[in-house]
């Protein structure tokens, strides 16, 4: 009976999924969109820059994502007289909450690099910019990515939270299904079993791509 | 209401009392969830095939479920199959449930890093295999865990406001309740915010000093 | 005839590793006192010979007893034929996250039950013996080579062995430290400690065995005083490896 409730259901929770994936993939564009920036800012940038950057990151790794989606959800975006529909406002939020750590695996990566990578691209006449975009950067990114895409597990169990502030994400479909059908844990478990698989498909799908870009004897995808 | 009396009278007292229901959370599943986690990377790292590979299916499941979602099935879940919680109970089932399964990679971690000739030097001295464990093996792997399992304390901090998802008033809920019932979202939620905050900044600190003390040269 | 006792007695001990045959059949009977240095080409199981004593190496067969007592299958009663088998290793293997003193201590409190205060008294005294009495509150990570390597001396004799295996003790040190652990090593041979040596230090071998054996290929090849050694040596293998030695020497 279960059996056929979930099989009449998954279409329902399909939609949910793919309303995670879509909070999921927000937070990781996001993510890299304004975290890189940040880290770049962190590493370069004036006194001023570092500090205004390291309070974002402060704010943002020491609140709870509860606490954020409600600051936001309820206070900060009807003050701006934004009325956001909730997926957007989760997707904000997410985005906003993973720039912090995303930020910090980046900054890593970055100051990873040796100094002398700087200075052979200044002796060859590329300015600051050209040297972080070509030379810099590229090696970075390698670097990161194996601990960037630790992000995506984390954010993918974060993104059930959203439920507090009624995105129809998974876990919220999962519960209006129960709350319609009374049959309780097989949904549940249904449910988790989703978020576990969706975790390892999205895991080793980026395994696959670090190892696809890896370059021989350089960074972590050798080793 | 002017800002002064509202701070006052209204917030200081539920900020009082869910802060208090926060840390009780926090103080009993941290010891728990640590000793926990200790023991399923041992019996991962050490137990035999069956027992490692339960332990491997508990981390498995217990990191990859959102922690609101086993909150649910603790609370809103097993009733159906005849067992009942309390709000309070689930939370704390759940957190520890969370909190062990993440700790135990770290300590699992750290014991295979553990150089092979320490549990050698100790068996020729005559130790057990447990007592080489206990006083060689888990001393150094604990030292070397200190900031992944503070990292997992400051996770639990802030998880723990999912607590009020099912319906336990701590912190969060406390917050939440008076900032619906007076209108008053921002003031409310930043003033929570600090105290989030600042929770989290004396753990680091606390964590920092905690792995100093504990450093060994080399 | 007390004096023909044996206190350890090794009877043809087996061990392969995979279809990779390290042992192949090793006998030797130790009296109480001497020392016996085994010498060879590296990788002909004089290690692992060392590590089936004490049982950290289960052999495949064969039998060895210490004072009559067999240690072959001795269960969890390892462990007390383990206090009396003192061992030290070619890295150290000083517990890294214990100071000197307590590194000495931790096996005389957990394996000995002794008292906090008689266990640091002991370490204390093992410490003063091998010189490094001065270093007792340092780490591992602190301590040049020879002094680590003579703190896990200290370890080993903390626990008042009847018998002590040197696995390549002076093989992860410089010329210059190695002759402080040697030093050591001597004194014990003084002392009458009964030593198994696994070397490359001809000079050492030569001055304070009683006997050297020469091991390849998983079995002692040969075996005899060092001047019955050096001077005569019957296998061919044998002289090359103690000509290549001299040669170094000069």
């Amino acid at each position: 009976m279960a059996l056929s409730i979930l099989i009449d259901w998954f279409p329902y929770l399909f939609s949910g999924i793919v309303l995670t994936l879509g909070l999921v993939a927000s937070a990781l564009i996001i993510g890299v969109g304004i975290g890189l920036p940040m880290a770049l800012g962190q590493v370069y940038g004036s006194l001023a820059i570092r500090t205004l950057i390291s309070i974002y990151v402060w704010f943002f790794r020491g609140l709870p994502v509860l606490v954020l989606l409600f600051l936001f959800y309820f206070g900060i975006f009807p003050a701006l007289k934004l009325d956001l529909p909730a997926f957007y406002v989760g997707a904000v939020v997410l985005g906003l909450w993973g720039a912090a750590y995303q930020s910090q695996v980046f900054r890593g990566a970055i100051q990873s690099i040796s100094e002398g990578q700087m200075t052979a691209a200044r002796s060859l006449g590329m300015s600051r910019f050209q040297a972080i975009k070509s030379i810099i950067l590229p090696q970075a990114m390698r670097i990161a990515l194996p601990g960037w895409s630790n992000q995506y597990p984390e954010i993918l169990t974060e993104s059930s939270i959203c439920y507090a502030i009624g995105v129809a994400e998974l876990l919220t479909r999962s519960s209006q299904i129960v709350s319609q059908t009374y049959v309780t844990m097989p949904i549940y478990m249904a449910c988790a079993i989703i978020f576990i698989l969706l975790s390892y498909a999205g895991t080793s799908g980026i395994h696959f791509i670090e190892k696809k870009i890896a370059i021989p004897g350089f960074g972590p995808g050798e080793a | 209401m002017d800002q002064i009396t509202f701070i006052l009278d209204v917030m200081l007292p539920a900020f009082s009392n869910g802060l208090l229901m926060t840390l009780t959370l926090i103080a009993i599943t941290a010891p728990i969830g640590f000793l926990l986690g200790v023991a399923i990377a041992c019996g991962r790292v050490y137990g035999g095939k069956g027992l490692s590979w339960l332990m491997q299916l508990y981390t498995i499941f217990f990191r990859g479920c959102p922690l609101l979602l086993l909150l649910f099935i603790l609370y809103f879940g097993l009733p159906s199959v005849g067992i009942i919680f309390t709000p309070f109970v689930a939370s704390v089932l759940g957190f520890i449930f969370c909190n062990s399964a993440y700790n135990s990679e770290y300590v699992r971690g750290a014991i295979l890093s553990v150089k092979e000739g320490q549990l050698i030097a100790a068996k020729a001295l005559g130790m057990t295999k447990g007592q080489a464990i206990l006083n060689i093996v888990l001393p150094q792997a604990l030292r070397r865990s200190i900031p992944g399992i503070s990292n997992e304390f400051i996770y639990l901090i802030k998880y723990s406001s999912l607590a009020y998802m099912i319906t336990l008033v701590e912190l969060t809920g406390a917050s939440k309740l008076i900032a619906t019932k007076y209108f008053a979202y921002n003031e409310t939620f930043f003033a929570v915010a600090i105290v989030y905050l600042a929770l989290v900044t004396v753990t680091t600190f606390g964590a920092n000093a905690l792995e100093k003390k504990y450093a060994v040269p080399g | 005839m007390t004096d023909e006792k044996y206190i350890l007695r090794i009877e043809n001990i087996k061990k392969a590793f995979g279809t990779n045959e390290v042992l192949t059949g090793v006998s030797i009977n130790v009296k109480k006192g001497e020392t016996v240095c085994f010498i060879g080409p590296s990788g002909t199981g004089k290690s692992t010979l060392l590590r089936c004593i004490n049982q950290l190496t289960i052999p495949d067969s064969g039998k060895i007893f210490l004072n009559d007592e067999e240690v072959t299958h001795a269960g969890p009663r390892i462990n007390y034929f383990r206090q009396k088998i003192g061992m030290v290793f070619q890295n150290f293997f000083l517990f890294d996250h214990l100071t000197a003193v307590r590194n000495v201590e931790i096996a005389l409190l957990k394996v000995k039950k002794m008292s906090p205060k008689e266990a640091r008294e002991k370490a204390m005294y093992e410490l003063k013996q091998v010189g490094m009495a001065n270093w007792a509150e340092h780490y591992p990570a602190e301590l040049s080579g020879g002094q680590a390597q003579r703190v896990s001396i200290a370890r080993a004799l903390a626990m008042d062995p009847e018998i002590m295996l040197f696995d390549e003790p002076t093989s992860a040190l410089d010329p210059e430290l190695t002759r402080e652990v040697l030093e050591v090593m001597k004194k014990l041979v003084i002392d009458g400690m009964t030593m198994l040596v696994v070397t490359h230090e001809m000079g050492f071998a030569c001055s304070v065995a009683n006997k050297i054996c020469f091991m390849e290929h998983g079995q002692i090849k040969e075996q005899g005083s060092p001047a019955e050694l050096l001077n005569n040596p019957e296998f061919e293998r044998c002289k090359a490896f103690i000509g290549e030695f001299r040669e170094y020497s000069q």
